[in-house]
């Protein structure tokens, strides 16, 4: 983060500075970061020339925005009424007690962020589940543990590495 | 001036008035909980529902949003208007059991009690956002707004903090038409940034 | 902007006529041989989430490494969806049209040896007549195609969609251009009129009238005025608008350009849903691409007529759907919708008049202008011209995307062109029209899928979902899922949605539980009436109508649920016991290991017993079983 003021700035400056922009820099701010900060929120307020309550509500009002950090890997898992029928909200409730969070909440080692999704149009391979953009198609409870399983791993190896290092 | 009707009555309007205006020009009751004439009409709280009819054809209107228009059939208390006022008052009582007011005014339509269970037995706002308008249209401030949205929706101030935007002028406690902001201004208010007596 | 690094594939020319976007076509026709040899893969979102990305590169290198020995190097196309989504990763062979279905890398080799090199078919990637048990070569000829007909789709599936000169070669830009040289603004609006074509998001408004009442409302307030389209495809379960804007990104432009044209709009706006990443990207690369080819900014074809428009990302929110709330949102405010006594025609995006179509709307635009009204309206049934895109999800054996002539019995398409339901049952009910439809049960099958016949039978088209439910699916689960879904995704402004979807789940809660009274089914049914009168909006005014619907035709059901406490459908988890079929069960223990409770015991090859007292009914034990012993009562 310690580049976090060049950074910021350099997306401020993308948009004309008018309140309908307002959203695109939220979104931009969103990617970047992964949530929007209380600072790049006032940022983002300013240079579109809106009051801060606005720009809180409008962070509120969609769900695309996060107000807080997410963790490092996150878990999306579709719930459009195909994937529902064909038992989306299963997977939800047994991620749920795997990860030991509710869906909308990140785990307290900031590994795992687990959300519901409605609808992602891969409503053909039901249930749909998505970690890190990775899709996961007729998935079950089975597979996606298997999936975290490997990702913890991979991380631990990962970080193994990055101690010799 | 525009001539129409509500419950067979004819009334007269000025080009511009609403339904509601109207109404109340010529002292028909519609109750409204979101409505005060200092502030923009939100049409959120649907009590001053009103049915509009056209030979078979009808439908329901709010009538504080509704602009009037020549030769209106309007009729404040059908079947399917006192449908929705009833459900609406229901789930009031059960939304914002601690507010005398609201009780008060279900009591006056009838409704004296509620179906359905009470989530919060202290709850005494109804989320109208009376208090987020007159602060932005009349105060010019925005130091609250509606927060969030959905069954989640509720007034605040950004990240739920107390705010040094507002000036604690109280024209939110004044207009709520429940009482609620009683008890929420105290959350808002921060250290006002700019003093009054600096600025003069 | 955002969408900057677009490169545009060919160097672009920029046209000055009609005639240049002609000789354009007639070059890149007369390069192209129809007989060259090309890999066409599916790279629709369905494909994609299957793999079919890992498919087109293990095509790429295997034609790299094998210096493949044919006189021309196989071209390598990556489209658009091809609609059989269940099937998927899919792969056609031009220019035979071999249809090859759920292509792994590992089949590759297999396919660049045989077909590319030799010249002849690998029979076990080919579709199976589940009927028959023959081998169909190509796509035409496989039942779920037949039936269809594609106006929308036209090119979806068959160009590359980053790629505008397959969408030239295709015809895109022709219609454009014949409005701009032949049609004056007017005539182009009452050749829309005559079409017939009605909105494709949702109550299926005349889009004619629609405009026309646009052209007056510029008259009152003159300009400007502002196209927009609705790509906010917020249906759970429909993808109709997503394959659109993914697989032929230029004729929702296109008709965008020609409906600025027909009123005289300087800017438009493209309101795409969050969750189309690919979409976004490739309306982005389209839009590079038209700019870089004159066919839209300033002065388009030479012909004095400028627009321009924007992509506005959706930030997640199902209501940004609806007219009003879509406009506040591209305002850059919270998406919460307007009383709308005065029409978006009048008052719209920035207070000006506004015509707001969705996707699929725009994309009938084109055709209709190229081949006429007279062509139009003679496809589908008088008062439902033209075809209809639906997205075929649910209990269905073929799911995906299917284009029809409006009036098609339902039947037809959930038993023909779907393939019916899996073992063969008949379908219990299909949902139409997404949260804001409604169910239509097995015996009104016959019904015409067209705007008036779903209203009269209480659902409506809405933008064209279409979800198949069989026995195993328990209606009151359906209306409780819809509801429960609009509850999070209502704005929260008005009392009657924001406090009583919450009610009417509350109840239906209780009902799933077993708990309820006839008099509750009534106090819903009157509920909902209070919720259609008072909502503000569509989302709140349509909400109870799965529940109404279902109320209507399977009212033995809810019965079932509150006075015998019983669902039949074997779905709601309070009135369901899993028990393990002794006869059936070898004994493997593989549900004991996945139980989240540990609430299965058995010895190793003994059956095995779940404790019901336990047992959470999360299902898993059945999920894993691979001898069917898991049983639901």
């Amino acid at each position: 983060m310690e580049n976090f003021g060049v950074q910021i700035d350099e997306i401020i400056e993308r948009y004309p500075d008018k309140p309908e922009y307002l959203i695109f820099l939220l979104q931009d701010i969103q990617s970047s970061y992964g949530y929007i900060s209380p600072e790049a929120m006032q940022l983002a307020c300013d240079r579109t020339g809106v009051p801060l309550t606005q720009g809180y509500s409008v962070a509120t009002f969609y769900q695309s925005f996060r107000l807080d950090p997410s963790g490092e890997h996150e878990i999306r898992v579709c719930l459009g009424t195909a994937c529902h029928l064909k038992g989306g909200q299963r997977l939800v409730e047994d991620l749920e007690r795997r990860l030991n969070i509710k869906a909308g909440e990140t785990t307290a080692d900031m590994r795992y962020t687990l959300n519901t999704v409605n609808c992602v149009g891969a409503c053909a391979l039901s249930p749909v589940a998505i970690i890190d953009d990775e899709y996961h198609p007729n998935a079950t409870a089975r597979k996606l543990e298997k999936r975290l399983n490997a990702l913890d791993q991979t991380d631990a190896a990962d970080e193994k590495e990055a101690g010799h290092a | 001036m525009i001539t129409f009707k509500i419950n067979d009555q004819e009334v007269s309007a000025r080009p511009g008035w609403t339904v509601l205006e109207t109404a109340r020009e010529h002292d028909i009751d519609i109750p409204t909980l979101c409505f005060h004439p200092a502030v923009s009409a939100s049409g959120a709280c649907r009590l001053c529902m009103v049915e509009l009819r056209e030979g078979s054809w009808s439908k329901l209107v709010a009538s504080c949003i509704y602009p009037v228009a020549e030769g209106l059939q309007v009729f404040t208390e059908t079947e399917r208007v006192r449908n929705v006022r009833r459900w609406v008052f229901e789930m009031l009582l059960a939304a914002c059991p601690a507010s005398p007011e609201i009780a008060r005014m279900a009591a006056k339509h009838g409704v004296t009690s509620t179906r359905f269970e009470s989530h919060d037995p202290e709850q005494t706002c109804m989320v109208c956002g009376l208090c987020a308008r007159v602060c932005e249209e009349v105060v010019g401030l925005s130091a609250i707004a509606t927060v969030d949205r959905g069954v989640h929706k509720r007034v605040g101030a950004p990240f739920a903090k107390p705010t040094d935007v507002c000036v604690a002028c109280g024209s939110c406690v004044t207009i709520c038409p429940t009482g609620a902001m009683q008890s929420i201004f105290d959350s808002i208010r921060g250290v006002p940034a700019t003093n009054l007596t600096q600025l003069g | 902007m955002h969408n900057s690094a677009i490169a545009v594939k060919t160097e672009p020319v920029r046209l000055q006529s009609a005639e240049e976007l002609n000789a354009l076509r007639d070059r890149i026709i007369a390069e192209r041989d129809p007989q060259r040899l090309e890999v066409v893969v599916c790279h629709g979102t369905g494909c994609l989430a299957s793999g079919s990305a890992k498919v087109s590169q293990a095509f790429r290198d295997a034609l790299e490494t094998a210096g493949i020995q044919a006189k021309v190097m196989p071209g390598i196309k990556t489209t658009g969806c091809h609609g059989l989504c269940s099937r998927g990763p899919l792969v056609v062979i031009r220019p035979q049209g071999l249809f090859y279905q759920r292509v792994q890398p590992k089949d590759v080799a297999e396919i660049v040896q045989r077909t590319l090199i030799e010249g002849q078919a690998v029979d076990r990637l080919l579709y199976r007549n589940p009927d028959t048990g023959d081998l169909v070569f190509t796509q035409d000829d496989i039942p779920f195609y037949k039936l269809q007909e594609r106006v929308v789709l036209r090119n979806v599936g068959k160009i590359d969609p980053t790629d505008i000169s397959d969408t030239i070669e295709a015809g895109g830009y022709q219609a454009l251009a014949k409005a701009l040289t032949t049609m004056t603004p007017e005539q182009v609006v009452a050749e829309i009129e005559k079409s017939g074509l009605r909105g494709r998001g949702g109550a299926g408004f005349s889009t004619g009238r629609k405009w026309r009442s646009a052209l007056s409302a510029i008259k009152k307030k003159g300009r400007p005025v502002y196209v927009v389209v609705n790509g906010d495809e917020g249906d759970p379960g429909a993808f109709m608008d997503c394959a659109v804007m993914e697989g032929d990104p230029h004729a929702v432009l296109e008709g965008l350009i020609i409906g600025a044209y027909a009123l005289g709009a300087e800017n438009g706006y493209l309101y795409v849903r969050a969750e189309y990443p690919l979409a976004i990207r490739h309306l982005e690369i389209a839009m590079a691409q038209a700019r870089a080819y004159g066919l839209l900014g300033e002065n388009i074809l030479n012909s004095g007529f400028s627009f321009d428009a924007r992509i506005n990302r959706g930030a997640g929110a199902f209501v940004c759907g609806e007219s009003t709330a879509l406009f506040t949102s591209i305002e850059g405010k919270p998406g919460n919708p307007r009383p709308k006594y005065i029409r978006s025609v009048e008052e719209g995006l920035w207070g000006r008049p506004t015509v707001l179509n969705n996707v699929e709307t725009w994309a009938n635009v084109p055709p209709i202008i190229a081949r006429g009204a007279d062509w139009y309206n003679q496809i589908g049934v008088p008062h439902s011209t033209g075809t209809k895109v639906f997205s075929l999800v649910g209990k269905v054996n073929n799911v995906g995307l299917v284009e029809v002539p409006m009036g098609l019995p339902l039947s037809t398409l959930v038993e023909k062109i779907g393939g019916g339901v899996p073992n063969g049952k008949p379908f219990k009910a299909v949902q139409t029209g997404g949260p804001s439809g409604g169910c239509i049960p097995y015996h009104l099958k016959d019904t015409p899928v067209d705007y008036d016949s779903l209203v009269a039978a209480g659902s409506m088209m809405g933008s064209g979902g279409m979800i198949v439910m069989d026995d195993s699916d328990c209606v009151v689960d359906v209306a409780r899922y819809f509801l429960h879904f609009l509850e999070e995704e209502s704005c929260g402004k008005c009392l009657p949605c924001r406090l009583g979807l919450t009610r009417m789940r509350e109840i239906l809660d209780s009902f799933s539980k077993g708990v309820g009274s006839e008099q509750d089914i009534a106090d819903l049914t009157s509920l909902a009436q209070a919720i259609q009168d008072g909502a503000l909006c569509a989302l709140g005014a349509s909400a109870p109508n799965p529940v109404l619907t279902t109320i209507r035709y399977f009212k033995e059901e809810y019965l079932a649920h509150v006075q015998d406490h019983r669902c039949p459908a074997g779905v709601c988890k309070d009135l369901i016991t899993y028990a393990i079929d002794p006869a059936l069960c070898t004994g493997c223990m593989t549900c004991a290991r996945q139980c989240p409770v540990q609430c299965i015991s058995g010895k190793k090859k003994q059956p095995h017993v779940i404790d019901a007292e336990k047992c959470l009914r999360c299902g898993i034990c059945k999920e894993s079983c691979k001898f069917g012993a898991v049983l639901i009562s």
